[in-house]
C-alpha cells in the first residue's frame, strides 16, 4: 500500500515538475503577430440589430473583408472612423464592424453622429467573440481575403498610411 | 567599496552556514544534552554578517551608490528617502537577500529560544534550515548578486517603478516574507522531528509560536497588499485573484490549517503525520509561489524582470526539496492510530483542515491551469474571479457554520448537541431585518449573510461568557469574529457597489444612478519626482444632498519615465467614493471610472481583527511557557 502511494505521488510530481520546466521555455508574451497568414476560425457571430447570426464562412463570398473592432467609449476609434468611411466606398472591400464591450444605445448614437461604414455590424458585448480573432485591445483591424486568410493586422487606430496600404492590397 | 563589503559579508555568512552544517553533524555523535557553545557562536556570526550584507545594500540605496548595478537599475537620487529604502527589496536580487536574512534570523531565534528542547531535534532543524540558507546564498552569489559592481560608475540611476513607490507597498514585501519565509522554520523542524522521533506534545509546543507569528505576518502582508491594490492600481477592487495574489494566499490556507491542527497535536496527541505534512507543504507552497513570481511564467503586476535561469534554479531547488521531504517522510513517519471521535472538537478541526485543503486546491488549480494548458496544448486562457466565486462561495456557508459550532464542542467527547439556541434565533431575526432593508434576491448571498451573522453573534456571546469564567480564548474569538465580519462586509459591499465608466470633457456633467458627477476643472502640478495633471470633480448625491470633491491625478514620473493613474478616494466610515481618470490621447476627452464602495474600512478592519487573533495566540503561548 505504502509503495502504491509512493509511486503515484512520484508520478504525479514528475508530471507537474516536467510541465513547469517546459513552461520556462515557453513563449511568455502574448503575441498575435503570427496570426498573419493563418485562416480565421469559422464562428457564428451575433448581429447587432437582431439576434440572427452571421457565419464567418460567408466571407468567402467577398473578395476582401476588413474586420474592425471598435466601441463608442474608445476615443482612438473616433479618430480612425473617418478613415473607415473612406475605405467603405471601395467596391472590393466589405467592412465588418465588431462592436466590442459596448452599450448598444451609445454605439448607435456614435454611428449616427460619425457615419456608418459597416457592411455588417456584429455585437460582442462581453468581448468573447473577439478573442477568436486574437484581439486584446481596441481598436484593432484585420484584413481577410476570400480564402479566409488573414493578410494584415493593425493594432491601434488606422491612419492614412494604413488606408493607403489597404487600398493597394485590394486593388491587386 | 560597498560592493566588495557586501560580497565579503554574504560570503562569510555562507561559510558560517556550511560550517554550521558540518558542526551539527559532528555534534550528533557527541553525547550529552547540551549543544556546544561553538554552534551558538557560529550561528551568531552567521546572523551578524547576513544582517551586515543587507545593511550594506540598504546604505547603497540610501546614499544612491550607483557603483552597484542593482542600485543603478532600481534607484534614483531624486527618489524620496522612504522609497530609496523600500527599493532595497523592490527587485529580485534585493528581495532574495531579504529572504535569506529571514531564513537566517529564524534559524538563529529557533536555536536560542529552544534551549531546553531535545538536542537532536534542534540539531537536525539547524541542519535543514542551514541547507536552505546555503542553497539560497549560492543562488544569490552566483546568479542574482545584488552587489555586482558596474564600471564606469553611472552618474544617475534608472529609478524604481512609480507604482511601487507607495508606503503600503514599502512594507508589503517584508511582511509577506516574514510570513512565508518564516514557514521554513517549521518545515525544517517537522523533518527534524521525524528523524529525531520527537514526541507529539513537544513538537506541538515548539511549532505553535512559529506558526502563530508567521500566520500573523502573512495575514497582515496580504492585507497591506490588498489595500495597495485598492488605491494604487486604480481598478477599485481589493482582490483580483491575480496569480501572484494567489501565491500568497496558498501558503495562508495551509498555515491556517496548521494553526488549528497543531492544537489537536498538543491536546490530543493526534494528527502527528498530518501536522508534519502541513508543515512541509506550507513552505513548499511558499517556494512554488516564489517560482511562479520570479521565473516569469506568469504575467502579472508582480512579475520581476524575466530571466529563465532563475526559474530553473528555483525549480531545481523545489524538486530537490520536495523529493527529499517525501523520502524522509515515508522513511521515518510513525504509524498512527486514529483516536478522535466524531463530533468532538478535534473532528471539527479536521473538517476545518479539509476545507482549507479544498480552498488551496481550488486556488492552485486556478493558478496553474492556464500555465499547464499553454505549455501542453498551446491554448491561452485566463482564470478569473467568476471561477473562484462560483467554486468557493457555496463552501463558505458550511465553513461559517462549522466555525460557529465547532468551538462549542468538547475535546474527546462525541456528544451530538444540536444548537438551536437563542443565538441562532437572534441571528435569523437580525438577518431578516437586514434582508428587508437590502432586499437581495440571490439565495447564496443571503445564506452567506445569515451564517456570517450567526458566527459574529456567537463570538460576541462567547466573549462575554469567557469574560465571566475568566477563561479567555481571546485569540480564537477575535479571529473568528473578524472572519465573520469580513465575509459579511464583503457580501454587503458586493451587493451595494456602484460602478460606472464614461467619457467626459471639462465642464461637463454625468448622471449616474443617485449621483451627478461634474468635471469642474483641470490643473497641472508637480511633485518631488513627477509632474501631474489633476482633475477637479464634484460628486453630488441626489438622495442625501451631499457634495463631495475628488481630485484624481495622472502622474508622469521622471525616472523611469512612466505614467500612473492615481485614484482619488473619499473614504468615510461607511462608504468610499472612488474616482480614477485617464486621458485619451489627442483629445480633450477623459475616461472616468466612478465607484461607490460601501464598508471598505470595515473590510480592512475585519482582516486586522483576524490577524490580531494570531498575535494574541503568540503571546498567550509565551505566557504559558
Amino acid at each position: 500500500m505504502k509503495k502504491i502511494h509512493l509511486i503515484t505521488t512520484f508520478a504525479f510530481l514528475i508530471f507537474i515538475f516536467t510541465t513547469l520546466y517546459l513552461s520556462l521555455n515557453n513563449r511568455k508574451i502574448y503575441n498575435t503577430k503570427d496570426i498573419i497568414g493563418q485562416k480565421i476560425d469559422t464562428v457564428e457571430l451575433t448581429l447587432f440589430d437582431n439576434s440572427k447570426t452571421f457565419n464567418t464562412k460567408e466571407i468567402s463570398n467577398y473578395k476582401f473583408t476588413l474586420f474592425n473592432f471598435w466601441a463608442s467609449w474608445c476615443a482612438p476609434c473616433r479618430k480612425e472612423h473617418k478613415n473607415l468611411i473612406k475605405l467603405s466606398k471601395n467596391k472590393n472591400l466589405k467592412i465588418i464592424g465588431v462592436n466590442f464591450k459596448d452599450n448598444k444605445t451609445q454605439a448607435k448614437e456614435f454611428l449616427q453622429e460619425m457615419g456608418d461604414p459597416f457592411f455588417i455590424l456584429i455585437s460582442d458585448p462581453k468581448g468573447k467573440q473577439s478573442v477568436n480573432f486574437g484581439i486584446y485591445g481596441i481598436p484593432e483591424t484585420i484584413l481577410v481575403n476570400e480564402d479566409l486568410t488573414i493578410l494584415k493586422k493593425y493594432i491601434g487606430p488606422l491612419d492614412l498610411k494604413d488606408v493607403k496600404e489597404i487600398k493597394k492590397i485590394i486593388k491587386q | 567599496m560597498l560592493s566588495n563589503l557586501g560580497i565579503i559579508s554574504s560570503s562569510i555568512s555562507l561559510l558560517a552556514s556550511l560550517l554550521l552544517i558540518y558542526l551539527s553533524f559532528v555534534e550528533l555523535k557527541v553525547s550529552g544534552d547540551k549543544i556546544q557553545k561553538k554552534i551558538y557562536k557560529f550561528s551568531s556570526v552567521q546572523l551578524i554578517f547576513s544582517l551586515l550584507s543587507f545593511l550594506v545594500l540598504l546604505i547603497g540605496y540610501i546614499f544612491s551608490d550607483f557603483s552597484m548595478i542593482n542600485v543603478y537599475e532600481n534607484s534614483h537620487t531624486e527618489k524620496p528617502l522612504l522609497y530609496k529604502i523600500s527599493g532595497t527589496w523592490g527587485n529580485h536580487e534585493g528581495s532574495l537577500l531579504l529572504w535569506i536574512n529571514i531564513l537566517v534570523l529564524f534559524s538563529f531565534l529557533f536555536l536560542f529560544l529552544n534551549k531546553n528542547k531535545n538536542k537532536n531535534f534542534k540539531i537536525f532543524t539547524l541542519i535543514f534550515q542551514n541547507l536552505l540558507i546555503s542553497i539560497f546564498f549560492i543562488f544569490l552569489l552566483t546568479n542574482s548578486n545584488p552587489f555586482s559592481p558596474v564600471f564606469p560608475i553611472p552618474g544617475e540611476g534608472l529609478g524604481l517603478n512609480p507604482i511601487l513607490q507607495d508606503p503600503a507597498l514599502a512594507i508589503h514585501p517584508p511582511l509577506l516574507y516574514v510570513g512565508f519565509v518564516g514557514s521554513s522554520i517549521y518545515f525544517s523542524a517537522a523533518l527534524a522531528a521525524l528523524i529525531s522521533k520527537v514526541e507529539a506534545k513537544s513538537l506541538a509546543t515548539t511549532l505553535k509560536p512559529w506558526i502563530s507569528i508567521s500566520w500573523f505576518f502573512q495575514t497582515t502582508g496580504i492585507l497591506v497588499g490588498s489595500i495597495w491594490a485598492y488605491y494604487e492600481l486604480g481598478w477599485g477592487g481589493y482582490w483580483f485573484w491575480d496569480p501572484v495574489e494567489n501565491s500568497s494566499l496558498m501558503p495562508w490556507f495551509l498555515m491556517t490549517a496548521l494553526l488549528h491542527s497543531v492544537l489537536v497535536l498538543e491536546r490530543r496527541i493526534g494528527l502527528y503525520s498530518w501536522v508534519i505534512i502541513l508543515s512541509i507543504l506550507t513552505f513548499t507552497m511558499s517556494v512554488v509561489g516564489t517560482f511562479l513570481v520570479r521565473s516569469g511564467i506568469l504575467n502579472s503586476v508582480h512579475t520581476f524582470a524575466n530571466d529563465p535561469s532563475r526559474g530553473l534554479f528555483i525549480l531545481t531547488f523545489l524538486i530537490l526539496m520536495v523529493f527529499s521531504s517525501i523520502f524522509i517522510f515515508f522513511k521515518y513517519t510513525p504509524s498512527e492510530k486514529k483516536n478522535y471521535k466524531i463530533f468532538s472538537k478535534e473532528f471539527f478541526i479536521l473538517i476545518n483542515n479539509w476545507f482549507m485543503v479544498f480552498f488551496l486546491a481550488v486556488v492552485l488549480i486556478g493558478t496553474l491551469y492556464p500555465v499547464f494548458l499553454d505549455t501542453l496544448i498551446g491554448e491561452k486562457i485566463s482564470v478569473g474571479p467568476p471561477y473562484y466565486n462560483f467554486v468557493l462561495a457555496p463552501f463558505l456557508i458550511p465553513l461559517l457554520f462549522l466555525m460557529t459550532s465547532g468551538p462549542k464542542h468538547k475535546w474527546i467527547s462525541s456528544e451530538t448537541k444540536i444548537f438551536f439556541d437563542i443565538i441562532l434565533f437572534l441571528s435569523v431575526f437580525l438577518f431578516l431585518i437586514i434582508f428587508f432593508i437590502i432586499k437581495e434576491n440571490n439565495l447564496l448571498i443571503n445564506l452567506i449573510l445569515l451564517f456570517s451573522i450567526y458566527l459574529i453573534i456567537q463570538n460576541i456571546f462567547d466573549f462575554y461568557e469567557n469574560l465571566k469564567n475568566r477563561n479567555i480564548n481571546l485569540s480564537r474569538i477575535i479571529s473568528h469574529f473578524g472572519f465573520g465580519l469580513l465575509i459579511f462586509f464583503i457580501s454587503v459591499n458586493h451587493i451595494f457597489s456602484v460602478e460606472s465608466n464614461f467619457n467626459v470633457r471639462v465642464g461637463e456633467k454625468k448622471d449616474i444612478k443617485n449621483y451627478i458627477i461634474k468635471f469642474e476643472n483641470l490643473e497641472t502640478s508637480s511633485g518631488n519626482n513627477y509632474k501631474s495633471v489633476v482633475g477637479y470633480f464634484e460628486i453630488f448625491n441626489k438622495k442625501k444632498l451631499i457634495k463631495e470633491n475628488l481630485e484624481p491625478e495622472i502622474r508622469v514620473y521622471n525616472q523611469p519615465k512612466t505614467i500612473t493613474y492615481e485614484a482619488s478616494i473619499n473614504s468615510n466610515l461607511f462608504s468610499d467614493t472612488y474616482l480614477t481618470m485617464s486621458n485619451i490621447s489627442d483629445s480633450d476627452i477623459f475616461n472616468i471610472k466612478f465607484q461607490k464602495k460601501p464598508f471598505m474600512n470595515f473590510i480592512w478592519l475585519s482582516v486586522l481583527l483576524i490577524s490580531l487573533g494570531g498575535i494574541l495566540n503568540f503571546f498567550k503561548r509565551k505566557k504559558e511557557i
